[in-house]
């Protein structure tokens, strides 16, 4: 370890870059469940694009990951510290949905099965060249490098569900949402429910699918009798199904909002300027998020 | 209507554009460059004049979503344009839409929304009456719009393809003018959006031309393009008449035909 470590840093000073191989810090939550807290923020040089909540389930047999972080050396940190935990082998990587800060790391888990909604594939397909341009942007051609093509051995329509060895785990596919394919991943053995991004806290949540199909998906999630729940930004472990108020609570006055000024005929520009702003102050990134929120959401509503 | 004061971009024309090197964002020369020859190759000989205060664009500085760019061109209401072009200079089909208006215009305000591939100068381009051009220009950061995949539920998007909406006010006094909005449900499928899984693009699948009439006159002849963002969406004005429906006509790339006749009386749909 200590000879890595210097090898790597040594490496580093000749690439000019951070040493980036150490594993991720995880947080037990519950009984062989282990959760990275991303940072809130956007992906940046000094958060090396880790961003997301990511963790993984060990079971009798195998260990199931939840999504894989936004760079394949975030995944790769990942399976590291999945080695170091346990002596069970990735069995299946599950990505919660299509965002590069949640399935990037996949490149690091080559030959592990990968679990996805239904609509996964061809979302993803759709994106992914945008997306690792955008990274390159915002990371360097480097981070950005070595990103795994799309792969979705195999797709969930409705649910499923995966034995790692005396465990259980549910994979359930939503219908759109944050965005058209969120799946979420329920431990029934602790009652611990990885809620992907479909659970947003502190940081605002992100409309890339539909603001009003996502608060009927809330509905339907909070029937899950889990007793704590892993948003995908947020802290490590939230208790269920409070954590779901906040979001509620910000997508109801979006909607409302951007319907009031349809109702008046106003413009996009007009809602981007009022819509939600007494939210302004609960979250972290509103002005990165809210205003393409709007924008989003005004698009969808218009066809109501 | 006759004077439309474009040619049809060449093919020419097109691949030099898309050929043409990309240059640091934010230079004020290259893009005076840039206008230079969209001018001639659009515009040819004729002088285009800087509208100064009777022409404006309103759009973001920098957008929120590249794909879904809000433009409106403020045009003063004593200045009726016989035709008006909005061009997205550094998009690979920079020439977005040309409307012309019929008698029926109430005036030559346009609001629509555009796909913007990188920061560019938007230009607009009125032809008066009496054949003059007026241009006034904006500067709108954004990237990507062209090739994003903008589509967030593919499913309930194809499911509504060419559904119209028509939006008026609900009292439209015949006579005075009146502002109406108009959606047209449509992926408008630019071409350059890219799928990893089939390796191939998408095919280029979109709206080229919308005809708006009130009474048997028309309000506005629209012929469009790529850079109109999905889900085409138009506002304008028109004169009302007593007992008189706006109809629409849209036609797509794939000779689709898509109509809808919205009474006046009705009040929206």
């Amino acid at each position: 370890m200590g000879v890595r470590l210097i090898l790597a840093a040594i490496l580093s000073v000749a690439a000019a870059a951070p040493a980036w191989s150490e594993p991720l810090a995880v947080t037990e939550i519950a009984p062989g469940i282990f959760v990275h807290q991303g940072v809130i923020a956007e992906p940046a040089p000094d958060n090396r694009g880790d961003t997301a909540n990511i963790g993984f389930i060990v079971g009798g047999s195998g260990v199931a990951v939840i999504d894989t972080g936004g760079t394949p050396d975030l995944g790769r940190r990942l399976r590291e510290t999945i080695a170091s935990r346990t002596d069970k082998p990735p069995v299946v990587v599950i990505n919660t949905h299509m965002h590069p800060d949640h399935v990037f790391g996949n490149a690091a888990f080559d030959g592990v099965p990968v679990v996805g909604h239904a609509n996964l594939r061809d979302a993803l397909a759709a994106r992914i060249e945008v997306y690792q341009r955008r990274l390159a942007d915002e990371l360097g051609a480097e981070a950005a490098a070595g990103i795994a093509p799309v792969r979705v051995d195999r797709p969930v329509g409705e649910e499923v569900r995966i034995d790692l060895g005396d465990r259980v785990i549910v994979l359930t596919a939503h219908p759109t949402a944050h965005t058209n394919n969120d799946l979420t991943v329920f431990d029934r053995q602790t009652g611990t429910l990885f809620a992907g991004d479909l659970l947003f806290l502190d940081h605002l949540p992100a409309v890339d699918g539909s603001a009003v199909g996502w608060l009927r998906v809330i509905d339907a999630l909070g029937r899950i009798p889990a007793v704590r729940a892993v948003p995908g930004h947020g802290p490590p472990a939230v208790d269920w199904p409070g954590a779901l108020d906040p979001e509620r609570r910000y997508l109801n006055t979006l909607v409302e909002g951007v319907r009031r000024v349809l109702k008046a005929g106003g413009s996009i520009q007009e809602a981007v300027a009022h819509v939600a702003k007494d939210e302004q102050d609960r979250w972290l990134l509103f002005d990165e998020y809210n205003p393409r929120n709007v924008t989003a959401t005004f698009a969808e509503l218009e066809w109501e | 209507m006759t004077g439309h004061p474009m040619r049809k971009l060449s093919l020419g024309g097109f691949l030099m554009m898309l050929s043409m090197p990309a240059l640091a964002a934010g230079d004020a020369a290259e893009d005076a460059a840039r206008w230079d020859l969209l001018r001639d190759m659009y515009f040819k000989d004729r002088p285009v004049e800087e509208a100064g205060n009777r022409m404006r664009i309103d759009a973001p500085a920098r957008a929120h979503d590249a794909a879904l760019v809000p433009v409106r061109v403020e045009v003063d209401p004593s200045l009726r344009l016989k035709s008006l072009s909005l061009l997205v200079d550094k998009n690979p089909v920079p020439l977005a839409a040309t409307f012309r208006y019929g008698p029926a215009s109430a005036g030559s305000t346009i609001e629509t929304r555009l796909r913007v591939n990188e920061y560019t100068n938007l230009h607009a381009v009125g032809e008066t009456q009496d054949g003059r051009l007026l241009m006034t220009q904006a500067f709108v950061k954004a990237a990507g719009g062209c090739s994003a995949p903008a589509l967030k539920d593919p499913q309930e998007a194809m499911a509504r393809l060419g559904r119209i909406k028509v939006k008026l006010p609900e009292t439209a006094g015949a006579g005075s003018a009146a502002d109406a909005q108009l959606l047209i449900s449509h992926p408008n499928a630019s071409g350059l959006q890219f799928d990893q899984v089939s390796r191939t693009y998408i095919p280029a699948h979109y709206i080229q031309s919308i005809t708006i009439r009130i009474g048997g006159q028309t309000v506005l002849e629209a012929d469009t393009d790529i850079s109109i963002s999905e889900d085409p969406n138009l506002r304008f004005s028109f004169i009302p008449v007593e007992g008189g429906s706006l109809e629409v006509t849209a036609q797509d790339t794939k000779g689709a035909t898509f109509t809808r006749t919205v009474p006046l009386a009705a009040g929206g749909g």
